[in-house]
């Protein structure tokens, strides 16, 4: 390796962990440049909400120290960022909502505690659309996040604001959520790795909820070897989440050498039909070609109800998130109106006063159809047909190992083009969203430019089989380099 | 009540469960710490925390449907009831809607008076676990003129909540019915039924129907009854009321109802168009609870002795009166207290039983105490009822040492010893004081002899009053008679 001569702030965080390992540079100074990225490039993209700058140096500090008293761990010292979304103890964590503008979390989620416990520095928290809900990272109460490929450009959402920090270099790698897929869409817009693990195989403690049985963390990073070591510390039971399973963590980043050779990839016919830009269908041909000249074959599935699952999406999330934020009601924590005259005063301004437009309109969304008289056609039916997809994808794992398509269906559109029409908007998630309702683990790995914006490969496999996901995604990037390129202006 | 209206009743009682910590938090359940230091970040419903169901809680729900001989679910879920309040801090109550943990439970009452004496079914239509809400505080303290006062200690409170079909035809009944619920749960040991401090509560629906008519009539949901009397008194009113406003041509609303205590009224809450939608669905971070047939008896192993098999017991084994048998099977804690009094006294047991369901709760209904704590233990009542038994003592002077014992003045015999109680048996003594007392009164020994049979009271009043009531009724019974007809004549009436 010759990492050693390369700006700090371009290492991947597994080259970062080999030079901290050699002692080629410390915890504090890639922290240290990583800060000073944040400080000159943030101001134009607004991926943070906060950076916790004195916190990271002492962390650093603390892990230089450890390493000099012969710990070796292997994350030990790593810097990286959390999406705003995780509870950090200490930390405003204002999940992108002026309703949590003023709120420090009291205690760590725990995907935040397994990355502190394991070494990691934190360098702050990510900008995101407002509690998770958006694609564009438009209903950000702290503003849009630019993308680094063209800046008038979205980088996708949720998790937008890990997104861009990562693909500009900022940072090596952040967390995400993915609830629709936040995590994938703007990975692929961002040219980055993104990694949305199975439901159940990271805990959502600590993790604010939109949908409750939809939201998984992961991780946005520049490699799928770096998102292998992080799902290692993340992943695992957590007797304080009871929808986390318990089932033993593989050793990820050791599985990443095997081959692909005989690997049964799927491809849905639905996946490359009129909804999908012509570019990124070439794109994703090319690397699905890649896939195939390293012995993988392909094999055409179907998925009959895949046009189902926006709508279906948008009954579930909307209905648990409308319960989901009921909590924010001026009481306890976050927003509360000036001198309210009742109660209901109380809960209606401070609620309308803390909340944006696009968390309004699915609470009144999941509100409407859980209502009574209408709870049997809009939830109840949703839930069936949730059933539906499931098992459609049941059925296609039954002949192949795991399905590749588009992630998105557009490279990143300009900001402020979509905000008006939001169902537009809801279908920028349409090759994602079947994930997230099957509970089932995807992965986006850069795949190739259209017009100097990048495009994603998406890759979902059954549950639990993050190991040959990222092993495909690993084996592609052993043979590409889209996942080098930088946007001109961070490199 | 009128002969023709038919009345209907359904309860809804809550029994907080004896479990150390809440449903789904490691917090205390302990009542009356200051408030707000037994929520922690779950029960104040933090943004990002999830909830974890206590094993300890579905267990209790599992041993209340075995003992109400219901079905106890394989597969139960739990749904959220979504409501805005401030002492309901995450904005919905998790509770069980569609798939409760007990379902088609029955138990018999036998003292609602309204099938005289006959047991009566009550079906129970479910029993499903939930968490309770905070307490709002409204009164004004220092500070709090302005505002009210949340205090979420109870916030996440295991509830289990229990509803009986609409079976119960009077308050008399719906009374008996909660007592008995009350007993099985203590019983059970799932729930310390205090209801001064609020962990046995319960609402009532009310409804009335001419009799004959199959329809029900319109009901109302009674709020507030935190004791047995008040449940009977709101009933009571509620019935009376609706009577009285259907009988003046009116209709009945169909609406929630408070109970006022002091006014013994109810009053109007909230009415059907003001009730909530509570949009109930499942609860997407908590899993079905599914349980199995080995652990479901596992759970049945543990049950204790009932209230009813003991009471078919106490009849069977110690010859008690079914009502006797009832009142101390009762509360569990009185049962044993008659058992290990009866083990140790030589007495019969149906003697214990009288001393035991008088005298002894008497004194401790008197002076506020549990059986637990009782002045006079089990062994200390046996020893007195003993000394009646042998004819140490009569049952009256046993009063008096009763109350020397409970007083703390010593055990039976210390205190018939002390005080010189012991019954005058010497038969020679007896004579004495009998030929006395009728030497004295010779005009109503006259009327004794001519036949005014009931004088013998007078004179046994005379002889007890001679002794200070030591002496043995029976020898006084019998030397009266004898000396009064048979014996020799006191004066020479030889004309």
């Amino acid at each position: 390796m010759t990492d050693a001569g390369s700006p700090l702030h371009t290492l991947t965080l597994t080259q970062i962990a080999d030079g901290l390992s050699r002692g080629d540079f410390s915890s504090r100074e890639v922290t240290r440049a990583c800060l000073d990225r944040i400080a000159a490039h943030d101001p134009a993209l607004n991926a943070f909400i906060t950076v916790t700058a004195d916190e990271a140096l002492a962390a650093a500090d603390a892990a230089d120290a450890k390493r000099a008293g012969g710990d070796t761990g292997v994350m030990l010292g790593l810097p990286m960022a959390h999406k705003d979304i995780f509870c950090t103890r200490g930390v405003k964590t204002s999940c992108g909502s002026r309703m949590l503008d003023d709120f420090v979390a009291p205690y760590d989620a725990t995907v935040v505690e397994r990355l502190a416990g394991a070494g990691i520095v934190m360098l702050g928290k990510t900008n995101m659309d407002e509690f998770a809900m958006g694609s564009s990272n438009e209903s950000s109460f702290y503003g849009p996040v630019r993308n680094p490929w063209d800046r008038e450009r979205s980088p996708g959402g949720s998790s937008g604001g890990s997104s861009a920090a990562v693909a500009a270099r900022l940072v090596p790698a952040a967390t995400g959520t993915d609830t629709g897929g936040s995590i994938r869409q703007p990975a692929a817009l961002t040219g980055t790795v993104g990694l949305k693990p199975t439901y159940g195989r990271v805990s959502r403690y600590g993790m604010i909820a939109f949908a409750s049985s939809l939201d998984q963390a992961g991780v946005i990073t520049r490699s799928v070897a770096d998102a292998a070591l992080l799902l290692g510390v993340m992943a695992g039971f957590d007797e304080r989440d009871s929808t986390s399973i318990e089932q033993p963590v593989p050793d990820y980043a050791a599985g990443l050498g095997e081959s692909i050779d005989g690997l049964k990839v799927g491809i849905v016919r639905q996946h490359f039909d009129a909804g999908l830009d012509a570019g990124c269908a070439g794109a994703v041909r090319e690397a699905l070609a890649v896939l195939e000249s390293r012995g993988a074959t392909l094999t055409e599935v179907d998925l009959p109800n895949l046009d189902l699952s926006v709508p279906t999406y948008y009954v579930v999330a909307p209905a648990e998130c409308s319960s989901n934020l009921s909590r924010f009601d001026g009481v306890r924590f976050g927003h509360r109106a000036e001198d309210p005259a009742d109660l209901f005063d109380l809960y209606c301004r401070s609620r309308a006063e803390g909340f944006g437009a696009e968390v309004k309109r699915r609470i009144m969304t999941g509100t409407y159809v859980l209502s009574a008289g209408y709870y049997d056609a809009y939830y109840l039916k949703a839930q069936q047909v949730r059933q539906l997809i499931s098992d459609d994808f049941r059925q296609a794992f039954e002949h192949v190992d795991l399905i590749a398509g588009p992630t998105s269906p557009t490279p990143a559109f300009r900001l402020g083009d979509k905000t008006d029409d939001p169902v537009t908007m809801y279908l920028n998630d349409i090759y994602t969203i079947g994930a997230n309702l099957a509970g089932l683990p995807g992965l986006s790995v850069p795949c190739g430019l259209v017009d100097g914006l990048p495009v994603g490969l998406h890759l979902v496999g059954p549950h639990f089989a993050e190991q040959s996901l990222l092993r495909c995604g690993h084996q592609y990037q052993l043979e590409t380099d889209w996942h080098r390129r930088c946007p001109n202006d961070y490199r | 009540m009128s002969a023709a209206w038919e009345v209907i009743i359904g309860l809804e009682i809550h029994a907080q469960l004896a479990t150390a910590s809440k449903i789904f938090s490691g917090a205390s359940t302990a009542y009356g710490s200051e408030p707000n230091t037994q929520a922690c970040l779950i029960d104040l419903g933090y943004p990002g925390v999830l909830p974890v169901l206590n094993r300890e809680a579905v267990r209790m729900a599992c041993k209340f449907g075995l003992a109400v001989n219901a079905t106890v679910a394989r597969r139960s879920v739990f749904a959220r009831k979504n409501y805005f309040y401030p002492d309901l801090p995450k904005g919905y109550q998790i509770s069980q809607y569609e798939l409760p943990i007990v379902e088609h439970g029955e138990l018999f009452i036998t003292d609602g008076g309204e099938a005289n004496g006959e047991p009566r079914r009550i079906g129970i239509t479910r029993a499903h676990l939930e968490e309770d809400a905070g307490k709002s505080i409204h009164s004004i303290h220092e500070g709090l003129d302005r505002f009210s006062g949340i205090d979420l200690n109870r916030a996440g409170t295991p509830l289990l909540e229990i509803v009986s079909e609409p079976d119960l035809r009077s308050a008399r009944e719906a009374v008996a019915y909660m007592r008995k619920i009350h007993s099985i749960v203590r019983y059970l040991g799932i729930s310390d039924g205090n209801m001064q401090e609020g962990s046995f509560r319960c609402d009532a629906n009310v409804s009335v129907r001419p009799r004959g008519q199959r329809e029900l009539g319109t009901r109302t949901e009674l709020k507030n009854l935190n004791s047995f009397r008040f449940v009977e008194k709101a009933i009571n009113f509620e019935i009376e009321r609706q009577i009285d406003v259907l009988e003046d041509g009116g209709d009945i609303v169909q609406e929630t109802r408070l109970y006022d205590s002091d006014r013994n009224q109810t009053r109007p809450m909230r009415s059907k168009e003001e009730a909530n939608d509570y949009r109930y669905f499942p609860d997407p971070d908590l899993l079905p609870v599914v349980i199995d047939d080995a652990y479901v008896e596992a759970v049945r192993a543990t049950l204790p002795e009932l209230p009813d098999a003991k009471r078919e017991r106490f009849v069977a084994e110690y010859r008690l009166r079914n009502e006797d048998a009832g009142i101390l099977t009762m509360s569990l804690a009185l049962a044993d207290y008659f058992e290990a009094a009866t083990a140790a006294a030589a007495a019969k047991p149906g003697l214990v039983a009288n001393w035991v369901i008088g005298e002894l709760s008497a004194a401790l209904n008197r002076d506020g105490i549990d059986i637990e704590a009782s002045r006079v233990p089990p062994a200390g009542l046996a020893a007195l009822v003993d000394r009646i038994a042998d004819s140490t003592i009569s049952g009256k002077i046993a009063k008096e040492v009763f109350d020397a014992m409970w007083a703390g003045e010593g055990s039976a015999d210390q205190i018939i010893e002390a005080k010189g109680l012991r019954q005058i048996t010497d038969a020679a003594e007896l004579e004495g004081v009998v030929d006395a007392v009728i030497a004295q009164n010779p005009s109503q020994a006259a009327e004794y002899r001519a036949g005014k049979d009931k004088l013998i009271g007078y004179f046994v009043g005379q002889v007890m009053k001679a002794t200070g009531g030591k002496a043995n009724p029976a020898q006084v019974n019998a030397l009266l008679k004898n000396k009064l007809t048979g014996g020799e004549l006191s004066d020479g009436g030889g004309s």
